[in-house]
């Protein structure tokens, strides 16, 4: 990090930050990915691979994760931090093997009493020709007919970037939480701009008028909980909020041990009925 | 003979005639081949082009038309009013002059009809209504329609074309494709039959949601049918697309649709498909013998 952006964001702290800044921080190359997350919050995890019908996405990890005690599944679209990583994390935009992944997990998961925690971190579902070949309309779409049957808990948190559909993928869940400078959103504020006002240069005026940031949707009850960072979240500064969300995500686990698998259910569905 | 006519002066009698035809709706222009064709033909052709077998785009009403048992269909959830959650500016406005323009009250019809007897909740969406795009109203008709038809025992038929979300209402709309593929799913798990029918064109979060959740998934000839639109996805490689991608055709080869059904067959192919799921003309399972 150079110096000026030091005394920037040093700056940033001191105010509310505008929505089209948290666009900007929740794309940050330093922001915390999902697997820092990983490493601050559960006590083990072992990562599993693959969704046996084509190959490894690397931009979608998974795995067995204990916390406090208690094993969960773990699930979140995992962005690199160089070019290099992102041969193989492809900027976190999953291909539809990554969500057909996921929901192996997810099925895994639900057969073995494993509540599932999914971390959200994707500017969007790849949009290439070999993700179309391979159905990635389907893919989203099959994640969130069979998220809505999963007789355990999920719990997403939107951490960086929320991009739209292959967001929401991991996101049919009983809460979702989002980190305070998080976005999520039905697609990019460039995009928005440019659909609607012909010009993507009128971004910054687009994301104030989404409604696509954590405090602006909790108001509008797309999300539970905002989880508050005290300055914007890196890799390096990330234990704190890390701590803050175990503790979080241990209640979540002992407020739903004592559901149904049929209120579990119901509830989910409900949550998405209301919209 | 009319148009056999020759001459500078006379081709533009035979323009200006033309144009008053047009207008009139006794005849019609073709978009992909350019001729003048009577529009009596294209409607007895449900609605392909008598000369080179262009789709031309229908309105819910034709459709239902086309497929469902004269005198039928039962509307539901007519007038619901759209809400405009991001305050859009001229939001409502928009929407208004649609509504004048479409006489439709927002992108989708749904209700219920029959199909040689058999009873099934159908909806239809319009390209015409602000490109078919998903928002509050499409997702809460849609998903009224389906928690209905888990009720009644019903099917679902659902003839999907969409631009993709409503970027209008923001975030509410992408949530609406949750509520959809849910209300589905409980559909499904009750043993009720759900048939999608992809029309030209079916894109983004509709694809991505209802669109490819059908127990059998039918499409049009040609239907443009993706989850990226064909201009995100020359951007994002850098490359123009080969012709036909993302065509009807193009998925059946991938394996990502049962079949692709003519118009004029759709009305048999669904009656063959509702009957062979075990629906008759007085509902699930209640056959009679003899
Ligand atoms: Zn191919
Ligand atoms: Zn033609």
């Amino acid at each position: 990090m150079t110096e000026s952006m030091e005394v920037e964001k040093d700056e940033l702290k001191k105010r509310t930050l505008t929505a089209w800044e948290k666009v900007q921080i929740a794309r940050d190359n330093d922001r915390a990915y999902t697997q820092d997350y990983i490493n601050h919050i559960f006590d083990q995890f072992m990562k599993l691979h693959g969704d046996r019908l084509f190959r490894d996405d690397g931009s979608i990890v998974g795995g067995i994760a204990s916390v406090d005690g208690q094993f969960v599944t773990v699930i979140g679209q995992q962005k690199g931090r160089n070019l290099k990583e992102n041969e193989k994390r492809n900027f976190g935009m999953p291909y539809p093997e990554g969500y057909r992944k996921a929901l192996r997990l997810m099925k895994q998961a639900e057969k073995f009493n494993r509540p599932i925690i999914c971390f959200i971190d994707t500017p969007g579902a790849y949009c290439g020709m070999d993700a179309e070949e391979r159905g990635q309309g389907e893919a989203i779409a099959r994640n969130l007919y069979e998220m809505a049957g999963i007789k355990v808990p999920i719990l997403s948190i939107v951490i960086g970037e929320g991009g739209s559909g292959g967001a929401l993928a991991l996101g049919v869940a009983n809460e979702v939480w989002m980190l305070e400078n998080a976005t999520y959103s039905i697609l990019s504020p460039e995009g928005f701009a440019s659909i609607l006002w012909k010009d993507s240069k009128r971004a910054g005026e687009a994301a104030e008028c989404m409604k696509i940031t954590a405090h602006e949707l909790k108001e509008l009850g797309i999300v539970e909980q905002v989880i508050n960072e005290e300055e914007p979240i890196t890799n390096i500064n990330c234990q704190g909020v890390c701590d803050c969300l175990r503790e979080k995500i241990i209640d979540f686990l002992k407020k739903y041990r004592g559901k149904t698998k049929e209120e579990i259910v119901e509830e989910r569905y409900q949550r998405f009925r209301k919209y | 003979m009319l148009f056999r006519t020759q001459g500078r002066k006379s081709k533009k009698i035979i323009e200006n005639y033309h144009r008053q035809q047009l207008t009139e709706g006794l005849f019609q222009k073709c978009e992909a081949c350019n001729q003048i064709v009577y529009t009596e033909d294209v409607i007895e052709k449900k609605h392909v082009c008598p000369n080179c077998g262009h789709y031309f785009r229908v309105t819910p009403m034709e459709r239902l038309g086309m497929v469902l048992d004269s005198g039928s269909f039962e509307e539901w959830d007519k007038d619901l009013k759209t809400k405009n959650p991001l305050d859009f500016p001229e939001y409502e406005k928009k929407i208004a002059r649609m509504q004048q323009n479409t006489g439709l009250s927002e992108a989708v019809v749904t209700g219920k009809g029959k199909i040689g007897g058999i009873e099934t909740a159908i909806g239809v969406m319009s390209a015409n209504f602000m490109m078919g795009s998903m928002g509050m109203i499409v997702g809460e008709k849609i998903t009224r329609m389906v928690e209905r038809a888990t009720q009644k025992g019903l099917p679902v038929i659902l003839f999907c074309c969409s631009g993709g979300a409503r970027m209008q209402e923001g975030m509410m709309s992408l949530m609406q494709m949750a509520k959809t593929s849910q209300a589905l799913k409980h559909h499904s798990d009750t043993g009720q039959l759900y048939i999608s029918v992809l029309t030209d064109p079916t894109t983004g979060g509709v694809t991505a949601s209802f669109a490819m959740l059908g127990d059998l998934i039918l499409a049009e000839p040609k239907a443009l049918i993706g989850f990226a639109g064909p201009r995100v996805i020359e951007q994002t490689i850098h490359q123009k697309l080969p012709e036909g991608f993302q065509s009807a055709e193009f998925l059946l080869e991938h394996g990502m649709i049962d079949k692709i059904v003519s118009r004029k067959k759709m009305r048999k192919v669904l009656y063959f498909l509702l009957q062979s799921s075990g629906y008759h003309a007085n509902g699930k399972g209640e056959e009679k013998n003899g």
